[in-house]
């Protein structure tokens, strides 16, 4: 049987010229470089950087994808799964601090608004890549991550990962009506891993 | 024996875990456990059966996850009535029966509740009630409700136990290695909120083993007057060969419990990874030792979702800003559904060193109770200050209570018969820290006696609705000494007796000594400082007055309150040098202002541009400002954005610096009583189901910019709200935004029913899915790709 686990996090230093291009900014200008310093030093401690996953054998049945928890019709995953005997699907979290800080600065000054959005970006993928990078082995390789509504991934495979994960309980995530999850800047993907040849 | 009883009496051994008891039986991740009463009913029982035989007074029914949300309405009776029916028969099949307890286990939704989330406060309630009233009909004895990670959602389930049945009910909450709740909340927090809303115990339990909460236990302890629970898991868990294995085994758990027993935890079990070995020899290990004796704690205190506020040595302020009273700006923003700028005086409020907001929002022509609601839980989204609810509306009362996400500042009562009974059956609802006027039906007494005497009846009253005294502040009421010399006198006096002799905290509306005096600051500050003196725990002050700012820390300093002084040296340093900004304002000539307005907007300097702004308006025309620097200056930006020269935090720069400057425009223009400044209303909205609203809100900012009066209607709003704003402003055009593919048939439909409802509105779309061929499609007349497009498209319309 497969066992979910949870895992937290130390993130690496936040990449300045990320959270701009996050922002809108396609090159680093001095004043928005220390806007973002000045943003990225206030959020320094409230961001609680969390994942839970499990690994799961995936194969084809018919047209159908079987992922061990749930079954999608989606050439686009299976492709991205080729080849992979197994996958872990995950979801992470920076948590909820962000969130109420880009809705502070949204009333107040809605350029750090933009900026705090480019944080919380930045740090949740750097949250995943991290993640995605400690899946990887000797013997295995970890494919991109792929995540629900990306090609022609259903996003309501949603309801199964967190059903799955027990994501509300284990790292505080939850999935709205529309399946986007709250904190906003959270993600969850299914990662193939595949043996190096 | 009664349960409430028992807890009184000797320690109340719970359970543990039972999740991981049916996992290792085959439980799959992703299976619903509750199922397994119906499905398995041999082997909950046995569960059960083995925790009754080591030791366990209560056993948690297998409901954790039993509601509306997850099982059809038929389902989920079934699920509850095989539950109740399990946990009946592992005790009756046990060798001692007495003395032993079914609990209804409920945990969370796996929701988020609004305003972080999109699930409803009242859905919530009513979610839990359902799952309630199952369990009492089908014979629980007591409820626990447990592992709530969210202040608010536990808030949600505690009314829908106490507005469905009578049962005893234990909370426990699931604290994070930070000691906060997932949302926040201190165990303090808690404690202020739980027992306000009047919970027989309160507690922690799951996420973490027994050592890593020994902060949180100390806290809830000394916070707590009920009894303290707690349920830790056995340790951390980590996976062995594909099972998950917990760090922490029996003897050192059951060892841990019995040191927290020694320290006063009354109602102890445990969570995930503790089996029927775990309460065994924890029940074995109390053996002989006996509780602690419960004690009240005398806590007067109010809390927010993060910290609870204690009130204590330390003076408390709480700013007055939000509130229309005198203010026309204000009123403006209240007429207009501006929540932007009410949240703004929060913040600000924040900033300037505020303990709590006070929140008023009533004027003749507005819903009192809607805009109440609205304030009170936008203000819980941007700040984690507590508030304090000031309405004379019974009904904008209650339902700002019932929202209010903490135990909440209640002002006011006074000592007419009318506002008691109308005050109190709330507060022992809701909880909460009621200002106490000492006024009744014969008035203001002269003299400071006369308000004690009032006191006296507020309290004795109080107590008739189980309501303490150290939940009761008392404003003796500040009146205007230029009417009466003794005024003051008669204040301080009734200030310091209710405080000496009758040991309850007070408040006052400090400004209100000053009225009909020129300099009302000196005098207000003055006074403030005597109250302090005498004993004064809350002022409702304004922060933004330099002379009380410079009182408070100063009095703290004076007062030995202030370590090292250096509280008042950070504030004496961020104090302006007056004779520096005196010759900073001379350096700019003045046949330059123009330009430099204009240079302010550009480089995005807020303060500035206000300044500037300010003093243009002094010799030019409010439109002439608008018309000939603030468009101007915007266009520059517009266009440099426009040019992917200039970046979009930096247009937000410049646009909020312009909004600086705008403001100043209204605010002159009210006082002068010139004509609105705005062009035409555009309704703005992120449709039902979108809770993006950052792109929306940079269209908001760049049309009010330009001009426009925006009706921003928010986040995930049901097309029928949107159609209902553009008919009765007669918006001329609508904004809708949505950033998920999921989103844009929300957004079709609300297009179809405004074109069926106000055929002449225009309507332009955007957001990140959208595009100019699918607005085509769903029948939009515009789509602009960015917030400057959404600008030249509403100036096109003129």
């Amino acid at each position: 049987m497969t066992a979910v686990k949870t895992k937290e996090y130390v993130l690496p230093p936040v990449c300045i010229r990320e959270v701009l291009r996050y922002s809108g900014c396609a090159e680093v200008t001095p004043d928005m470089e220390a806007l973002a310093n000045e943003c990225a030093a206030e959020a320094r401690k409230i961001f609680s950087p969390k994942i839970c996953y499990g690994e799961f054998p995936v194969k084809m049945i018919g047209d159908d994808l079987d992922l061990g928890f749930a079954r999608v019709s989606s050439r686009d995953l299976e492709k991205n799964l080729e080849g992979c005997d197994s996958a872990v699907v995950f979801c992470a979290t920076v948590g909820h601090e962000i969130d109420r800080l880009i809705k502070k600065y949204g009333v107040i000054s809605p350029a750090k608004a933009v900026i705090f959005q480019g944080l919380g970006a930045e740090r949740i993928e750097a949250l995943c890549d991290l993640f995605c990078a400690d899946l990887e082995s000797e013997g295995l390789t970890a494919r991109p991550r792929f995540s629900p509504g990306y090609g022609d991934l259903p996003l309501e495979l949603q309801r199964d990962i967190f059903r799955t994960l027990d994501c509300p309980r284990r790292i505080g995530a939850t999935l709205n009506q529309s399946l986007l999850i709250s904190p906003t800047k959270s993600v969850s993907a299914v990662v193939g891993l595949k043996k190096r040849v | 024996m009664d349960i409430k009883q028992y807890i009184k009496e000797k320690f109340l051994l719970l359970d543990g875990g039972m999740g991981t008891l049916l996992q290792s039986a085959g439980l799959t991740p992703g299976e619903y456990p509750e199922k397994w009463n119906i499905t398995r009913p041999e082997i909950i029982k046995k569960i059960h059966g083995d925790y009754l035989a080591a030791g366990s007074r209560v056993i948690s029914a297998n409901t954790f996850g039993a509601n509306c949300l997850k099982f059809d309405c038929d389902e989920l009776e079934q699920i509850i009535k095989a539950a109740m029916k399990n946990a009946r028969a592992a005790i009756a099949e046990c060798g001692d029966k007495e003395d032993r307890f079914v609990a209804l286990d409920i945990g969370p939704t796996g929701k988020l509740l609004r305003p972080l989330g999109d699930f409803d406060f009242e859905n919530a309630v009513e979610v839990f009630a359902k799952t309630v009233r199952l369990g009492a009909k089908y014979g629980a004895d007591l409820i626990i409700l447990e592992t709530f990670s969210d202040s608010y959602e536990t808030k949600a389930a505690v009314l829908a136990v106490k507005e469905n049945c009578d049962l005893p009910l234990i909370v426990t909450n699931a604290y994070g290695s930070d000691g906060k709740l997932m949302t926040g909340a201190t165990p303090a927090a808690m404690v202020a909120m739980l027992e306000g809303l009047r919970v027989d115990a309160i507690g922690a339990n799951c996420s973490l083993g027994p050592k890593q909460l020994r902060g949180v236990v100390e806290e809830l302890l000394l916070n707590a007057s009920v009894p303290v629970v707690l349920q830790p898991n056995a340790g951390l868990p980590r996976v062995e060969s594909g099972k998950t294995v917990y760090d922490v085994d029996s003897e050192e758990f059951s060892s841990d419990m019995l040191d927290f027993a020694k320290m006063g935890v009354r109602v102890l079990g445990g969570c995930c990874g503790t089996t029927p070995e775990y309460i065994e020899k924890t029940a074995r290990k109390l053996v002989g030792l006996v509780p602690l004796p419960l004690s009240e704690k005398n806590i007067t205190c109010v809390s927010s979702y993060t910290h609870a506020l204690r009130f204590d040595k330390q003076p408390i302020l709480i700013g007055e800003r939000i509130n229309p009273t005198g203010k026309k700006r204000f009123k403006q923003a209240l007429m207009e559904n501006d929540i932007d700028y009410i949240l703004g005086e929060g913040i600000n409020q924040q900033e300037k060193g505020v303990h709590i907001l006070d929140v008023n929002v009533g004027l003749p022509d507005i819903d009192e109770p809607s805009m109440l609601c609205r304030a009170v839980t936008e203000l819980q989204a941007v700040t984690d200050l507590p508030l304090q609810i000031d309405t004379s509306n019974t009904c904008a009362m209650e339902r700002a209570l019932r929202l209010y996400n903490g135990k909440a500042m209640i002002n006011s009562v006074s000592g007419k018969a009318e506002s008691m009974d109308a005050v109190f059956p709330l507060a022992a609802k809701y909880g909460g820290l009621i200002v106490a006027l000492t006024l009744d039906e014969n008035g203001i007494p002269e003299t400071a006696e006369g308000r004690v005497e009032i006191a006296r009846k507020i309290l004795a009253r109080a107590s008739e609705y189980g309501i303490r005294a150290k939940d009761i502040i008392f404003d003796t009421l500040a009146m205007t000494v230029s009417a009466d010399n003794k005024a003051a006198i008669a204040t301080l006096g009734a200030l310091r007796t209710i405080k000496n002799e009758l040991g309850c905290h007070t408040s006052l509306g400090v400004s209100n000594v000053s009225f009909g005096l020129p300099h009302r600051e000196v005098i207000n500050s003055t006074f403030f400082a005597l109250a302090l003196e005498n004993g004064l725990s809350a002022a409702i002050m304004n922060p933004y007055s330099a002379d009380m700012m410079k009182t408070y820390y100063a009095f703290r300093a004076l007062g030995g309150m202030d370590d090292n002084c250096a509280d008042f040296i950070e504030f004496a340093a961020a104090l302006p040098d007056e004779k520096a900004q005196a010759t900073a304002a001379q350096t700019v000539p003045e046949e330059n202002y123009a330009s430099e307005l204009q240079k302010a907007i550009i480089k995005g300097l807020r303060d500035r541009s206000s300044e500037l702004c300010r003093a243009l308006l002094e010799k030019t025309a409010p439109l002439d400002v608008v018309q000939n620097e603030v468009i101007p200056a915007l266009d520059v930006v517009g266009q440099g954005f426009e040019a992917k020269k200039v970046y979009l935090p930096q247009l937000l720069m410049s646009a909020d610096a312009a909004k600086a400057a705008f403001e100043e425009v209204k605010s002159f223009m009210l006082r002068d009583g010139s004509e609105k400044v705005s062009k035409f209303p555009v309704v703005i909205a992120t449709v039902k189901g979108d809770i993006h609203d950052i792109g929306k809100n940079i269209v908001k900012l760049l049309l009010e910019n330009y001009g426009f009066e925006v009706i921003d209607l928010g986040r995930d709003v049901p097309p029928e709200n949107v159609v209902a704003a553009v008919l009765e402003s007669k918006a001329p055009l609508a904004g809708l935004s949505a950033l998920m593919t999921t989103t844009v048939p929300a957004m079709e439909e609300t297009i179809k029913q405004l074109r069926a409802s106000a055929p002449d509105c225009k309507i332009i779309v955007g957001g990140a899915v959208l595009t100019r061929e699918y607005a085509d499609k769903i029948g939009a007349d515009y789509y602009a790709k960015d917030a400057m497009e959404a600008v030249r498209y509403a100036d096109s319309l003129k």
